[in-house]
């Protein structure tokens, strides 16, 4: 099996990680009766002799002795990952894998990516490679940062263009927490764009998520679970959680939304090895499409699919995807070229304290109303050129960083613009090739 | 005269053990020797402690099929897999056939070589190599196909029979479409007959004939296995002068693709019940030869919804197409059970059936064994090399065709070393070879 290492920038990036942990290993604790560490636990945790950091690693079939995350943790203030070091999964990290400094980027973009990109370029493709030489076959790395701020949007992203100079073979999955509209920081939109442009260069693949999302589905979690309905599931684009679930041991404001997010990464990776009445699991397909249940602001429904892959987990079989699929399908426009565009994908493991779940990746033209808020956003403080001082002071920024960005921004709309525009047209069949007989 | 299988990617792992298993509790459970004797001797071989071990490869870019193949072989505590006769690596080959053809294949030729050479060499005599992959994946499709281009150089005079699976027409992988289309066209230049299953008609016998609620790839393998088991399994065949049929592949290939235009073959079979029916069903040959001769003219690929309009066109009518009746080139039909002798066949030699080319006694080859099989008192297979699978074959090749249209995922492609004009070669030969099925009459 494959290895996969997170590495989590900021403080929110950090939070969630956090949470994913958590989550990864109340997985494997349900799952895992004998205590041997096996493939599925390799693809996310070394098996090493002690919890000092030059402790012997093991390889697959042993006893689980103590395991470390395959992680990185980097940030410029000490709060959060203080937290974590001094958390129930303190002994998941050990020191070489994190780097941190203490006065943080000011939810300075600039700050994050050019001062300290710079100045700890070394010690983070150090630390980088140090967990991906821990991997015998490095897969992926999955960055999770937030947009808005300083650390997560600018040193996330200068991480990200390393780890493609470094790693270029290994794939990069991004997930981006965006701001919501009433984000307390003002330069939220600065920040975001300037980090989407880079996104756009160096991520094979993003998950955006946004923050105003995942407040709607706790908010409705909370609601039904008072509401006294027990054991109704809500289901994320990509997550899903229980009336109960999300909210056990959920004792800091963040702790709900960040665990939609954290499910969201594990069952992506979930992968094979260990029963449900059909209309409730044809309702779970359903809702999965639903705008209610994205996770970002957008109804996909209503704008045109690229590809969607699914992944379910628990007692379903290969008749209940094929069923679900083939009624859906009517109502889910996809681009001309790619009416069947559908990846599945099967574990028969469910997720702890569930039957099943679904996780829906849609590559899909409404993510374009997310960039398009936050463009107008940007474009309100642009004009007025509000703030930019505390941008154009760093080292190395300059004006044309902006513009470049939101033209950069503007593209990827209007790539967006013209998929969309082909929607509900009847594209003909590009003609065959004739053969002279 | 033994088989070799090389079973290749997730898909033809799993259902390679699936096939293996079937034959093997079919010819003990017949409990008639000389048939027992000859479907062992055909697939597996006796270690110095009398273990039977099939004469079988298991290759794949990631181990975890592999290993549940072997453990499944292992647990039926009738046969296992050789210890040393398989081969995996760690990271799959991504749904891609560049990957698998032009990096993964090229990488562990030798190893492959050297298994399979393995298996070869113990054979007494080499009846010939049977390659059992899916063409959606990246694996089976890629990794499969150069094996496949290997396997021919090395044994140019070997029969190779390539088995394959083909995925659901809604959509399993997104680019299937495109790893189909680069599969067959190579292999089109490699193997000597294509034996096609196709995921959808398999789910349909599952949930029409055979009952089953919720459909898994398990009950899906398992059909298949039924399916190709039926037409593997040792029988009398005309050539084979009252013994069991030493040349399996070399008398289906003889029969089936005397032209290099026409190599695909599908396979309808007769019945297909639930096992807790079996015991309340009775068959008479007569009936089930007539449903699965309208079967085959009709190309229903199971015996519930047959179009019972459609009949043979008159002679007079042959020049025009009519898109409903399926001409076949060949057929083989294959008769398992009590009473095979007094089965009469005449039904499948009528000239109507066939197209002008050659003779019906030339088109049409019965093989018959008086041991039932799989439970079944009488049972009958038809492997085709008909217009079955034009249609499939074209929504294949028009929706690959789509996509490249607008160059969607040709990146992928490219950078393992596959041209845009490898894949208008492709096309190409495809095209040509639907050309040639659609003008069959």
């Amino acid at each position: 099996m494959t290895q996969s290492v997170v590495v989590q920038v900021g403080q929110c990036g950090n939070q969630v990680g956090c949470r994913f942990w958590d989550l990864a290993l109340r997985e494997h604790a349900h799952v895992n009766k004998k205590g041997l560490y096996d493939e599925a636990l390799g693809s996310f945790f070394r098996n090493v002799d002690s919890s000092k950091c030059d402790g012997e690693a093991h390889s697959v079939g042993g006893r689980i002795q103590h395991l470390k995350a395959r992680a990185v943790l980097v940030d410029m203030e000490e709060g959060v990952v203080n937290e974590i070091l001094q958390g129930p999964l303190r002994e998941m990290f050990d020191s070489t894998q994190l780097l941190t400094d203490v006065s943080g980027s000011g939810n300075n973009w600039a700050v994050g990516h050019m001062t300290y990109g710079s100045a700890y370029r070394e010690q983070i493709v150090d630390t980088l490679r140090k967990a991906a030489e821990h991997c015998d076959c490095l897969q992926c790395f999955f960055l999770i940062h937030s947009m808005g701020g300083g650390t997560g949007s600018g040193l996330g992203t200068k991480v990200l263009s390393l780890l493609e100079e470094e790693f270029p073979e290994v794939c990069r999955i991004v997930t981006s927490i965006y701001p919501s509209a009433e984000d307390d920081v003002v330069t939220s939109p600065y920040n975001s764009i300037l980090a989407m442009r880079e996104l756009t260069e160096h991520a094979d693949c993003v998950l955006p998520v946004e923050n105003q999302s995942l407040v709607d589905i706790v908010k409705k979690i909370k609601h039904m679970s008072h509401g006294g309905k027990p054991g109704t599931v809500i289901r994320g684009e990509s997550a899903i959680i229980s009336g109960q679930g999300g909210l056990i041991g959920a004792e800091k404001p963040f702790d709900a939304m960040n665990n939609i997010v954290a499910n969201l990464l594990l069952n992506i990776t979930s992968s094979a090895h260990v029963s449900v009445p059909s209309r409730r699991l044809d309702q779970m397909f359903s809702d999965a499409f639903s705008k209610e249940h994205q996770l970002i602001r957008a109804d996909p429904k209503h704008s045109l699919y690229l590809a969607c892959a699914l992944m379910v987990r628990g007692n379903v079989q290969v008749s209940d995807l094929r069923r679900n699929i083939e009624r859906l399908k009517p109502s889910l426009p996809f681009v001309s070229w790619n009416q069947e565009g559908w990846k599945t994908g099967l574990c028969a493991v469910p997720p702890v304290g569930h039957s099943h779940s679904l996780l829906a990746l849609a590559n899909n033209t409404c993510v374009k109303s997310t960039f398009m808020e936050l463009r107008e956003r940007f474009t309100k403080l642009y004009r007025k050129k509000a703030h930019l001082h505390h941008y154009l002071h760093v080292e190395g920024m300059e004006r044309g960083h902006f513009s470049e960005a939101l033209s950069s921004l503007s593209c990827l709309i209007e790539e967006y613009q013209q998929l969309d525009a082909t929607k509900g047209r009847l594209v003909p069949d590009a003609p065959r090739l004739r053969i002279a007989r | 005269m033994s088989v070799v299988t090389v079973q290749l990617g997730q898909c033809g792992n799993q259902v390679g053990q699936q096939l293996l298993h079937s034959l093997l509790c079919d010819a003990q459970d017949g409990q008639r020797k000389e048939l027992c004797t000859a479907s062992r001797e055909r697939f597996f071989h006796q270690d110095t402690h009398g273990e039977l071990v099939a004469r079988a490869v298991l290759i794949d870019m990631e181990p975890k099929v592999i290993n549940q193949s072997i453990s499944r072989a292992a647990r039926s505590g009738m046969w296992r897999y050789g210890e040393t006769s398989h081969f995996s690596q760690k990271q799959g080959s991504g749904n891609n056939w560049a990957n698998g053809f032009c990096v993964h294949g090229p990488a562990h030729r030798e190893v492959v070589e050297d298994l399979v050479r393995r298996e070869v060499e113990r054979c007494d005599r080499l009846s010939g190599l049977l390659a059992m992959m899916s063409v959606a994946g990246g694996t089976g499709s890629g990794v499969g196909t150069y094996v496949t281009q290997c396997l021919r150089d090395v044994y140019p005079k070997s029969f190779i029979l390539n088995h394959l699976t083909w995925p659901y027409g809604t959509g399993e992988v997104i680019v299937q479409n495109y790893n189909s289309v680069l599969t067959l066209a190579h292999l089109y230049q490699l193997s000597d007959a294509i034996l096609v299953h196709e995921n959808d008609t398999v789910h349909q016998i599952c949930s029409q004939l055979l009952n089953i609620k919720h459909i898994s790839f398990a009950d899906v393998n398992s059909v298949i296995a039924h399916q190709l088991g039926s037409v593997l399994q040792p029988a009398l065949t005309a050539d084979s002068q009252g013994a069991y049929s030493r040349n399996p592949l070399g008398e289906l290939v003889s029969a089936l693709c005397c032209h290099p235009e026409f190599k695909l073959l599908s396979v309808s079979s007769i019945p297909q019940v639930p096992l807790a029916s079996m015991a309340y069903s009775s068959f008479s040959w007569p009936s089930l030869l007539k449903h699965l001769r309208q079967m085959l003219i009709s190309n229903t690929k199971m015996e519930e919804g047959i179009d019972w309009q459609v009949r043979p066109p008159a002679a007079a009518e042959r020049s025009r197409s009519l898109t409903s009746f399926n001409t076949s080139l060949a057929n083989v039909l294959i008769l398992r059970g009590k009473d095979v002798y007094s089965a009469e066949t005449a039904g499948f030699e009528d000239p109507a059936l066939y197209s002008s080319w050659l003779s019906p006694q030339e088109a049409f080859s019965v093989w018959k064994s008086p041991v039932p099989f799989n439970k079944y008192e009488k049972s009958a297979t038809l492997v085709s090399n008909s217009q079955a699978l034009l249609r499939p074959l074209d929504s294949m090749v028009g929706g690959a065709w789509n996509m490249f249209a607008s160059r969607a995922y040709i990146h992928q492609y490219t950078k393992f070393g596959i041209s845009e004009e490898d894949f208008l070669d492709s096309f190409s030969s495809l095209e040509q070879v639907i050309s040639s099925y659609k003008e069959l009459r």
